[in-house]
């Protein structure tokens, strides 16, 4: 299945800024259906941001990120082309990965 | 001697970069049991092994509305222009489970992050950075109209 991440990387002034954006219910477990019962806890546990292979970002969230987590953040030592790769692994198991390449901005 | 020289260049190399690793690969275990705490303190001494926070409100700035119309979706902002930090977590006060995310950050990322969080009801966002063993926070009030977090 094609990743279901985006990611944006924007080089500017020696800082790399990366948006993120992961499709993911993150049921908190507390909601219940019509029927009275409730839906299970089903959220991402960890995310992952790597710069060409390097860890600059390892988030433990649970479940009160929002449904579909966006994630900004920035780090230094960037340059245009290299790799960025965002992951994450749910508290099923699941998992979902992506890649993309950092672009220079108009600084 | 030049295939020795790049030998030793390369483990010099690859111990630098298992250095910078390391203080993210620490924290690689999820902490189950600070998520299932219910109070702010109680997360912070599961996650840091105390709970001594040191308001830097001049050092810290926490963006969120002031008032939430939808619970499940606050946007959270949050910088800083202290050094050295190397992480920034995200508490609400009054939530049934009080940690919301801890963000790890690598020697070369800066504080700075923005995400989005659930808010049950008006509470305080408390925003903690670890910089050595120090905890530095800040907080902001938040109302909500709609819970984001059940029934």
């Amino acid at each position: 299945m094609a990743s279901q991440i985006k990611i944006k990387a924007t080089l500017e002034n020696g800082v790399t800024t990366v948006k993120t954006l992961m499709l993911h219910p993150m049921d908190t477990g507390l909601f219940k259906k019509k029927t009275g019962e409730l839906i299970p806890a089903y959220f991402i546990q960890e995310i992952k941001c790597e710069h060409n292979g390097a860890m600059v970002m390892l988030v433990d969230s649970g479940i009160g990120i929002s449904k579909n987590p966006y994630l900004a953040f920035s780090f230094k030592g960037g340059k245009a082309g290299d790799t960025i790769r965002v992951s994450w692994i749910d508290n099923k198991g699941g998992t979902d990965t992506a890649e993309t390449t950092i672009s220079a901005g108009n600084g | 001697m030049d295939g020795k020289r790049r030998l030793i260049l390369k483990g010099i190399l690859m111990s630098l970069g298992a250095a910078l690793l390391a203080p993210l690969r620490a924290f690689a275990a999820w902490p189950a049991t600070a998520f299932e705490a219910k109070k702010v303190p109680e997360a912070l001494n599961l996650l840091f092994g105390h709970s001594k926070l040191t308001t830097r409100d001049a050092d810290i700035t926490l963006t969120a509305p002031e008032l939430a119309e939808n619970g499940a979706v606050v946007p959270v902002t949050v910088s800083s222009t202290l050094d050295n930090v190397e992480s920034i977590t995200l508490l609400v006060d009054k939530n049934p489970n009080a940690l919301i995310a801890r963000f790890n950050l690598a020697p070369n990322t800066l504080p700075y992050i923005k995400t989005n969080i659930k808010m049950a009801e008006p509470s305080n966002i408390i925003a903690v950075l670890k910089v050595g063993d120090n905890l530095y926070s800040t907080s902001r009030r938040v109302k909500v109209s709609i819970s984001g977090c059940g029934n």
